[in-house]
């Protein structure tokens, strides 16, 4: 069988793993587009599009905030899927993996969210609210369509790593420190033993994600797993430029920024 | 037919599971674990009932409401104080449970919720009494409603963290409570307050509020040589209900949960979760939620603050779902017209929560004959809600 875009996209990479994670509809949808394709000039191998959520459980204050101006947009989980298209129109290559909390995708319908998403263009799905215990339908519903399921794993899940680790595809996520999404000063030195356990359980490439927000941190991460997630340090850069995304003389120079955060971080 | 909910994914029926990030998972596991080893221990559950008898004062009394029985002319009207219990509500039975489960499993942190401030007071009023650490986190928009229960928790010991997040209410405060648990998950223990959230939740505080239940079976055959025909309760998440109705379940004696209705279930302002909600994930559980098509979960209303919740138990869920239990609206008018009635023929002031109760068995009382009996869960005591009642008489009056 033919393996998937995440799995491909992951395993030819030429340098460690970068996977950039956006919230969709922030500052706006127009500007998660232009957001999407920086990230791929800047070097991107997978990206995440975060879907907004009025409760998300396993966000720091960073991403809440992110996600209550999307809201107010009006972004939702069937507006995100259909932004994926408009961001392929653009030349967007890398596989686009949709970030979710369960409770918009139950509200869609399971099935039809899989089909929404792999008609428009989509490669694969992550719920950081559903467990391995839970997962099993949303497994097989995004299998059948040849989309990927990510597997996150913790530093609490112990005996669950090997079974966690068995089941994923494309990528491990690998969650390096307890806690929320957020930036973080540094990691606790157990952090890099615990990846490397994970590393070896793992049948496909590890990336790890959780507060990594400096070139030095991602520097210190090379040769421990196969690459990194970063998602608040990104939103974070986007908040500082609110206002210049709003100025439409302003606006590509804020892109930019963005740009050249995420490139100091990939050449680290 | 024996109820065996829930099973061993923590489904009751359609409902329930355990819906959180991987980080919590081995938590709820080792959750579970300790918990099925301390209820098959006696020593444990012995301690449990010593507290409750010695601590918070139980058994609660079961009344027989005289005067609004003749005034009613129905069926005979009996509540269940829990509003003598010590702080004053039902809540208590739970926090004494999951606190001495806390403590056995060496956990000396504790982590809570709380919306006017009911639950944060039990919680820090367990944590004095066992000398553990406690912090609430309380929206911000309640810490300035509930001024007083801020203060009381303080006294108590507790640490109360205002919640600025979302709605800034106490579904946010379960929010960041969570998000507090899953950054220090190894020495805390998360002391939740209602029969929502994940499995064991659900049902780990049930069985610590089944008590309710067990002793007004008990109490209502002594007294009336009988059970009860029908057994009446509020549900906001629906602790205090299913504590009440589960010793009921394979009898054959009917169940009423009261819905808060806010302003009138036709309008947007109402916390009617079972009513007008319809099934989604909220704070790890599948139930029913007040959210709107894009799955965005919606602040609802009530004039209770204990009711204001937008999900609801998943055993309530599947009791609604199945039918053994019906579930109904009572407005915000409704139930505070039963609250004077109540508080003017007994001389008993109830909690706005319980209050929707009273107003849904008042009118089924009624339409049932003398020799039937009912019983109501009085859930707690309306001292705390004094202000609110002024204020919203005040602008009825108008």
């Amino acid at each position: 069988m033919e393996g998937t875009m995440v799995q491909k996209a992951a395993e030819q990479a030429e340098y460690p793993l970068f996977i950039p994670f956006i919230m969709a509809g922030d500052p706006d949808p127009e500007t998660t587009i232009d957001l999407a394709l920086k990230l791929e000039e800047a070097g991107a191998h997978i990206l995440e599009l975060g879907i907004p959520y009025s409760d998300p459980l396993a966000d720091g204050p960073l991403l809440q905030r992110s996600a209550s101006r999307a809201l107010q947009n009006e972004m939702s989980l069937r507006r995100a899927v259909e932004l994926i298209p408009f961001m392929r129109q653009r030349g967007l290559t890398i596989p686009v993996i949709a970030f979710t909390y369960y409770n918009p995708v139950l509200q869609m319908g399971e099935k039809y969210f899989f089909d929404q998403l792999k008609e428009n263009g989509g490669d694969g799905v992550l719920i950081p609210d559903l467990p391995y215990e839970e997962s099993r339908d949303i497994h097989n519903m995004a299998a059948a369509r040849g989309l990927v399921n990510i597997t996150l794993v913790a530093p609490t899940s112990g005996g669950r790593i090997e079974k966690l680790a068995g089941e994923a595809e494309g990528f491990l996520y690998c969650v390096s420190s307890l806690g929320v999404t957020g930036t973080r000063d540094s990691f606790p030195p157990e952090a890099y033993s615990f990846i490397e356990k994970v590393k070896k359980n793992s049948s496909v490439p590890v990336a790890a994600g959780f507060g990594i927000s400096t070139p030095a941190q991602v520097k210190s991460l090379d040769g421990v797993c196969d690459g990194v997630i970063v998602g608040s340090a990104i939103m974070k850069k986007v908040e500082e430029n609110l206002e210049r995304f709003k100025n439409p003389e302003e606006k590509s120079n804020a892109l930019d920024a963005v740009k050249s955060f995420v490139s100091s971080l990939i050449s680290s | 037919m024996k109820t065996m909910y829930p099973d061993e994914k923590g489904r009751y029926g359609n409902f329930g599971g355990k819906f959180v990030p991987e980080t919590l998972m081995y938590a709820l596991e080792e959750l579970e674990e300790a918990l099925d080893e301390a209820v098959q221990d006696q020593a444990f559950v012995d301690e449990y009932h010593q507290t409750l008898r010695e601590y918070a004062g139980r058994p609660t009394a079961l009344t027989y409401a005289e005067r609004i029985t003749h005034y009613l002319g129905g069926a005979s009207v009996y509540l269940k104080r829990e509003d003598l219990l010590h702080t004053g509500a039902h809540k208590l039975n739970n926090a004494i449970g999951q606190a001495l489960l806390a403590r056995r499993m060496g956990k000396k942190k504790i982590v809570a919720e709380t919306g006017a401030g009911q639950h944060g007071v039990a919680t820090a009023t367990v944590c004095a009494a066992m000398g553990l650490e406690c912090k609430v986190f309380m929206g911000e928009e309640d810490t300035r409603r509930q001024e007083l229960n801020v203060f009381r928790m303080e006294l108590l010991g507790a640490e109360v963290v205002p919640v600025h997040s979302g709605s800034k209410t106490l579904k946010d405060a379960t929010n960041d409570a969570i998000r507090y648990w899953v950054a220090n998950v190894e020495d805390t223990f998360y002391l939740i307050g209602s029969v929502v959230g994940p499995h064991p939740y659900p049902r780990m505080v049930r069985d610590f509020q089944r008590v309710i239940g067990d002793e007004t079976r008990e109490q209502t055959v002594q007294k009336t040589g009988s059970l009860p025909d029908a057994v009446f309760a509020c549900v906001g998440g629906g602790s205090n209900a299913i504590g009440m109705f589960h010793p009921f379940l394979n009898d054959d004696v009917k169940l009423y949960g009261a819905e808060a209705a806010g302003e009138g279930m036709h309008t947007d302002n109402h916390a009617a979760t079972i009513n007008k909600g319809t099934k989604g994930v909220i704070h790890g559980s599948l139930t029913y939620l007040i959210q709107d098509e894009n799955g965005q979960i919606i602040e609802p209303y009530s004039i209770s603050a204990g009711l204001d919740y937008p999900g609801i138990g998943p055993e309530h869920a599947h009791l609604a779902e199945s039918g053994r239990v019906t579930y109904e609206g009572v407005t915000d008018k409704e139930a505070l017209d039963a609250l004077t009635l109540l508080t003017k023929k007994e001389g008993i002031l109830p909690a706005v929560e319980s209050a929707h109760a009273l107003h849904l068995a008042f009118q089924e009382a009624e339409k049932m004959s003398k020799e039937q009996t009912i019983v109501i869960c009085l859930s707690g005591r309306g001292d705390k809600d004094v202000h609110s009642i002024k204020k919203f008489m005040e602008k009825e009056e108008q």
